[in-house]
């Protein structure tokens, strides 16, 4: 971990919403490559880019569509560069494939989402959090990746400059999973100075060409350094099944052992990924896990509940994927019951329920998006759930 | 005493250890490469600084097999990959090699934009009339009526012009050859790549398992035969008279060749002018 380059970062205290905050963060963790595609909520992220990219020394292309710009930042990220795009809604879902691409190359990129209601053009304004699974799933295969879920724009600003050294860390993409309501609003967010923000620089391998594998994970770790074109190496890159130097191989051996640690190098580093915040756990019969615009909410009902002098507690995800599940499982021997608000119906409810494996109850607080909870709903369930 | 062999000179540009290669006797793509590895001999690059970008199909693996830093990337996505590549390391050469099925239909409108925007890059679009990797369907090339498994009683669409296409978006060099025409591709290919902007070059080339045997056209041999009684040498020709049709006369040449901005020259002289002293220009990443 290094410190960020001074020359970019716009320290002080502003008053920002969060698809700005995003641009901020990403500058800061010393993105310099971004190709985008507008669209609603999430086009504020891109515009500020391509105001502020020029002035520190980054690159930004609006690309003809989504499938562009969402291979564009791989190419811009296989360069050396950092890179990300932004997207919403119909476009997250057309840049499912490179995301699925990006974890097979284990190229280290983000993609933010601000997540809008759907399914396909659905309400483009307004919010919802109806991606989480497809943020999990949503490209064909099978594979893991992070996500993050920032709830103001103070952590838009942190949680990118994090999901740029989490990628780094992982070569793995990692995943902002906003909602238009934490997009929009307007807060103040603090900037650090440069030389307190921790910044992954990527992980150059010193190996010489010949020696070094692109595909083989360093020693005593499960993922693999970096090298960039130009360096006498001679790497490739396939979205094809492969092995250690990247070459293609078609056997199932070849793809065990290559599925394999894409899939442990999340799994079992949960411990070093997994991000929450948790308030009045202890003594607690009831906890809401909540994320994003919706903790925000439920904050006012759990107040509302204390009030009534139910012993509730709150667990916020913040990350989202891997799923913090040895803490839902602790906590499950301990509760009479999980109240989770989500604007869906019903979807890290359901991670919740199979952690929870009836240990205790899981009481969902659906919502179709469009707008935020009534904390009054949420207050019910969680006077429903502690009965 | 037997003479000793002599190294193909082709031989240091490819991955040996990944040969042979997936192609099949009589296919045209192997050529091409062939003929890109005399264009890049003979242009002197350190070739530590060039870098090939695929898409996917039976020309889509060109990539796996040159000793290049190579890329294997999406269907249709190479050129916004290539493009991005590009852009954050402009001190590349970076050249697509894909297929008609690839670049001009899935990736359609990427090539049609990258033109446009006159992005640095050598496109090789090698033209097999089908798509070969999914066993021989219609592609926006395939001339009319020709068989195709999709249209097993003959293609009834109208055809893409590639060369057209690409110079009426903006291309600055663009070139027709067939895989019969091995110098004439090596050195077009050594032209383009001493230039810069989006540069465009089609190999009509066969495929003797699916195009040419579902059309009862012979084998790979038989189709280099062909090339070479068709083909019209037509430099400078307009590009609205180079359209292909089945079977007919092959118009071939360099039909292209102009200079205007980059898109990074673009990109650059606009945002200096517009910032003056606060424009801080892209530098290429180091390791930290």
């Amino acid at each position: 971990m290094s410190n960020a380059n001074s020359s970019g970062v716009l320290t002080g205290s502003h008053y920002l919403d969060g698809d700005h905050a995003c641009s901020e963060g990403a500058i800061a963790a010393g993105c310099r490559f971004a190709a985008g595609y507008p669209i609603t909520p999430s086009t504020e992220v891109v515009e500020r880019i391509a105001a502020r990219f020029p002035r520190v020394g980054g690159r930004f292309l609006q690309f003809e569509d989504e499938l562009g710009a969402s291979i564009a930042l791989l190419g811009g990220a296989w360069g050396g560069a950092k890179a990300m795009t932004v997207t919403s809604g119909p476009g997250f879902s057309l840049m499912m494939e490179h995301i699925g691409y990006a974890a097979i190359t284990e190229t280290p990129c983000v993609y933010i989402n601000v997540q809008r209601a759907g399914p396909s053009t659905g309400l483009p304004t307004q919010p919802a959090q109806g991606d989480m699974m497809q943020a999990r799933f949503g490209s064909h295969g099978d594979y893991r990746l992070i996500a993050l879920c920032p709830n103001s724009p103070q952590e838009c600003f942190d949680l990118t400059v994090e999901a740029f050294n989490l990628a780094e860390e992982f070569r793995v993409p990692v995943l902002v999973m906003l909602d238009e309501v934490v997009g929009h609003m307007t807060e103040k967010v603090v900037i650090p100075p440069a030389g307190e923000i921790p910044v992954s620089p990527r992980r150059w391998t010193k190996k010489a060409p010949g020696e070094f594998k692109l595909f083989e994970p360093a020693e005593g770790s499960l993922v693999p350094e970096m090298t960039m074109p130009g360096e006498g190496h001679q790497i490739h890159v396939t979205g094809l099944t492969h092995d250690e130097r990247g070459y293609p191989n078609m056997t199932i051996a070849a793809h065990e052992k290559m599925q394999r640690r894409l899939f442990d190098k999340i799994v079992l580093n949960a411990d070093r990924i997994v991000k929450w915040e948790e308030k009045d756990l202890a003594g607690a019969e009831v906890v809401v896990v909540s994320y994003g615009i919706t903790s925000r909410v439920a904050e006012k009902a759990i107040q509302a509940a204390k009030e009534k002098g139910v012993k509730v507690g709150s667990f916020r995800l913040i990350t989202a994927w891997p799923f913090p599940e040895k803490q839902i499982l602790e906590m499950s021997t301990k509760v009479k019951a999980f109240v989770v608000p989500e604007l869906n119906l019903g979807q890290m409810s359901l991670e919740i329920e199979r952690v929870v494996g009836g240990r205790c109850k899981t009481v969902g607080v659906p919502h179709v998006g469009g707008t935020v909870h009534k904390p009054e709903v949420i207050l019910n369930a969680i006077l429903e759930a502690v009965r | 005493m037997s003479a000793a062999v002599r190294e193909n000179p082709a031989d240091k540009y490819l991955r040996k250890e990944r040969m042979p290669s997936i192609w099949c006797p009589g296919c045209g793509i192997g050529t091409t490469v062939n003929c890109f590895t005399r264009a890049l001999d003979a242009s002197g690059y350190d070739l530590e600084k060039v870098a090939v970008v695929s898409g996917i199909g039976c020309t889509g693996r060109v990539a796996g097999y040159l000793k290049l830093d190579s890329f294997h990337t999406t269907h249709g996505r190479a050129i916004p990959f290539a493009t991005g590549l590009k852009l954050a390391r402009p001190d590349l050469k970076v050249v697509v090699y894909s297929g008609d099925g690839d670049l001009s239909a899935i990736g359609g409108n990427h090539l049609i934009h990258a033109a446009r925007r006159n992005a640095d890059l050598l496109v090789v679009c090698v033209n097999n009339l089908t798509y070969g990797m999914t066993g021989g369907q219609v592609t926006p090339t395939t001339p009319q009526p020709a068989i195709a498994s999709t249209t097993p009683y003959g293609a009834f669409e109208q055809s893409f012009n590639l060369p057209h296409l690409v110079a009426s978006c903006g291309g600055v060099y663009v070139a027709r050859w067939t895989a019969y025409h091995v110098r004439q591709i090596a050195k077009s290919m050594g032209e383009a790549l001493q230039k810069k902007g989006f540069r465009f070059i089609e190999i009509i080339a066969p495929c003797p398992t699916l195009y040419l045997r579902r059309n009862k056209l012979g084998e790979g041999l038989d189709e280099m035969k062909f090339y070479q009684e068709k083909s019209v040498v037509m430099n400078g020709a307009d590009t609205r008279e180079v359209s292909l049709d089945f079977r007919d006369e092959i118009p071939v040449g360099k039909f292209v060749d102009i200079e205007r901005p980059t898109l990074e020259e673009a990109m650059e002289s606009q945002l200096s002018k517009a910032l003056g002293a606060k424009y801080v220009p892209y530098s290429l990443p180091v390791k930290a």
